[in-house]
């Protein structure tokens, strides 16, 4: 087979996986680029006005809103803690599950699975149950009722990075477990014979092994994290007192799309993209400087 | 990299190629006097005596007309927007007639949804309460037609005020002494349950001081929220949500019906409710041991002017039997079937007449009554209101002022900047 015939065979057998990307992910971004450009409303949607082309207009709104860089530090301030937080904690509680007997570790993956499997808003709301000022369980033990978790500014950050993290970690937990009891036991025995300490065997082997599971698991939560509704919506009723604990995906709802502001909506959609993905680049370039091979 | 640089391109593309999808606003001619009349309603928490009330009024209307079925669908109120958002963009799926909140109304009609009614030729239009049929109209034209109306009161506790020695407030500027009063002898207590999320609890403060969120000047609209009226108005408003009267922390993020819970929890001494909120406050800890006087205004004697809450019946505009839809509007709005809905639900009937009437029957009424006679208000009737609603923009205000994260001069400086640039959008 010639070159070229070869590169047709291949593209042939690559089409069907780019019709789908394309109809999942190009099709949509294109009309959320699109729609961005555009002063686009519910008047304008139902046809009841004519459309305005606004350029950048709604970008330039947008990053000239103060409060749209308020709640997007915000936002990549709690995104940073929830992603750190789901780590530790997963990352904690793989290698306790590795070392403790069998009805242990399974008594842990079930408890895991089912905050795992808790629907998001169901799990926010049993939290503001358990942090109910008056009649929650967790003031009842602290012996605080009365506090209001959610109304202070840093309590409710706290609380809603608390059901991030706690729903989250299950993921990062079974991934590093699978990954860990994947390492070759020839490894760490030859890491053993050569006398090396329980910290160095981590540090220098299993580490190095892990590094390609940690990358998913951390783009993972970087991604999942940024782009918080439920928790921050349902926890915080809208956005706090004030609007005070807004997340960037909050604030696109209640600015753009609650207020049928679909344009300007459009466009906050577009920023998030472009950060994640500058994010995610970032991310992948610094680790191949470092050496990996992807 | 590449993945932008192909969101660039199309991007690029797509402003010279093409623009987003638009709907047309099919503005039928037709108007078959048979066939199937499809009708909107909002379902409710117990909607059994309103649904034997329609269904009363469809067997009259179908007795009137043969070859005409109604149908109802019940929506739900809290995804009422989506719904008349899909059913303005797809005509086809759209109802004949529909029930609406009046705070929607302007939103509604700017998206071209509801079409223009014409009442004259209906009799019993002229007793309709004026300022009520006002919240039916935009720029003069009516929209709809009032099927009931709801407006807030000042409730409390008739055993705390008893056994203190108190006597409900009969002027604005008393609430808050009173209430820091019976915080300070009764400490479990709030003295009057507002909420940062309250809106219209709070307008009638403003409004009483001759203060108002907008003024309208040649169909332009521009914020008067930081009026000084308007800021008296708040000030005396966010003056409640303190901790000698409602704590923030308890009070700051409630809305109406939060409020009001606290006072069928006991928990208050005092709270703005409405005359809907009576059977949930009849089956609380609070039955028997409460009263409802109007909300006073600035001078002894007078009224705050309430917010004129309500739904509206309207003909949508894409209908196919226009003719049919007016006489079913007109039947289910009339003044029989307004009685009879007020007797299965309590909805205050919005006919001035009617309303007479079931005050003179039911004493419960009567602040209700004399509130909405001695004059209500309303929101800006303009679709930026409602945008200026979903953004939270009044309550973002009224809890940066009880949180001390801005004072009264800055918060509403910034909202008004925010109201303005939805005005103008």
């Amino acid at each position: 087979m010639t070159a070229k015939g070869q590169g047709r065979t291949a593209f042939a057998y690559l089409t069907p996986a780019l019709l789908v990307l394309g109809g999942l992910l190009a099709y949509p971004i294109y009309q959320l680029v699109l729609i961005s450009l555009y002063d686009y409303g519910q008047e304008q949607v139902s046809g009841g006005a004519p459309l305005t082309f606004l350029g950048l207009g709604n970008y330039q709104n947008l990053l000239g809103s103060q409060q749209f860089w308020t709640v997007l530090g915000q936002t990549v301030a709690f995104a940073a803690v929830c992603v750190v937080g789901t780590l530790l904690v997963g990352a904690f509680l793989a290698i306790l599950a590795t070392r403790v007997r069998t009805w242990v570790r399974m008594t842990l993956f079930l408890a895991a699975l089912g905050a795992w499997s808790t629907p998001a808003v169901a799990g926010s709301t049993i939290w503001l149950f358990l942090f109910d000022a008056n009649f929650g369980f967790v003031n009842e033990v602290l012996g605080i009722q009365g506090f209001s978790w959610t109304f202070d500014k840093w309590t409710a950050f706290g609380l809603v990075a608390a059901q991030v993290i706690w729903c989250s970690f299950p993921f990062v937990m079974v991934t590093l477990y699978a990954g860990i009891k994947a390492i070759p036991g020839e490894v760490l025995e030859a890491a053993a014979l050569d006398g090396a300490s329980a910290f160095r065997t981590a540090w220098s082997v299993t580490l190095p092994l892990l590094r390609p599971i940690i990358l998913v698991v951390t783009i993972q939560s970087i991604i999942w994290d940024f782009k918080v509704f439920t928790q921050i919506y349902v926890m915080t009723n809208g956005g706090g007192i004030a609007g005070r604990n807004l997340v960037l995906n909050v604030y696109a709802y209640q600015q753009a799309f609650a207020a049928s502001e679909y344009g300007l909506g459009a466009a906050i959609g577009v920023v998030m993209t472009v950060l994640l993905l500058a994010i995610t680049l970032f991310y992948l370039r610094a680790l191949r400087r470092s050496g990996e091979v992807l | 990299m590449r993945l932008k640089t192909l969101v660039a391109v199309l991007g690029v593309g797509a402003v010279v190629a093409c623009a987003p999808v638009q709907s047309g606003p099919t503005n039928t001619s037709t108007d078959e006097k048979t066939g199937q009349l499809r009708v909107w309603l909002f379902d409710e928490v117990n909607r059994g005596p309103k649904e034997a009330v329609v269904k009363e009024a469809i067997t009259e209307f179908q007795g009137k007309h043969s070859g005409v079925t109604v149908d109802v669908q019940y929506i739900q109120v809290s995804s009422r927007a989506e719904r008349f958002k899909a059913a303005f963009s797809d005509p086809k799926s759209a109802p004949d007639v529909a029930e609406f909140g009046n705070t929607d109304l302007a939103g509604y009609v700017s998206a071209g949804g509801f079409s223009e009614l014409d009442l004259s030729s209906w009799s019993e239009s002229k007793d309709l309460v004026p300022t009520i049929l006002d919240t039916a109209k935009v720029d003069g034209k009516t929209y709809g037609v009032p099927w009931f109306v709801g407006v807030r009161a000042l409730y409390y506790r008739t055993d705390v005020f008893t056994e203190l020695g108190l006597k409900p407030p009969t002027t604005l500027d008393e609430i808050a002494p009173l209430a820091r009063q019976i915080r300070q002898r009764k400490p479990e207590l709030i003295g009057i349950s507002a909420g940062g999320k309250y809106l219209f609890a709070a307008l009638p403060f403003i409004w009483a001081q001759g203060g108002d969120l907008a003024k309208q000047d040649g169909g332009k609209f521009t914020a008067a929220i930081d009026s000084a009226e308007a800021k008296a108005g708040v000030t005396k408003y966010t003056e409640l949500i303190k901790d000698d009267i409602c704590p923030p922390a308890t009070c700051a993020g409630n809305g109406g019906d939060a409020s009001v819970e606290q006072f069928r929890a006991g928990k208050a001494a005092m709270t703005i409710g409405g005359d809907f909120n009576r059977k949930s406050v009849d089956a609380s800890s609070a039955a028997g041991k409460y009263g409802v006087v109007p909300l006073p205004g600035k001078t002894a004697g007078s009224i705050a002017p309430a917010f004129a809450g309500g739904n509206l019946l309207g003909v949508l505009k894409g209908t196919q039997r226009k003719t049919l839809s007016n006489e079913f509007v007109q039947l289910l709005a009339s003044k029989k079937y307004q009685q009879k809905m007020y007797t299965a639900m309590g909805n205050l009937p919005t006919f001035a007449d009617v309303q007479k009437q079931v005050s003179d029957s039911d004493k419960f009424l009567e602040p209700f009554t004399k509130t909405l006679q001695s004059g209500t208000k309303f929101v800006p009737v303009t679709p930026a209101w409602a945008k200026i609603e979903a953004q939270t923009v009044v309550p973002t205000m009224i809890q940066e002022v009880v949180t001390g994260a801005k004072n009264v001069d800055t918060a509403t400086a910034d909202a008004a900047k925010t109201m303005n640039a939805a005005f103008a959008s």
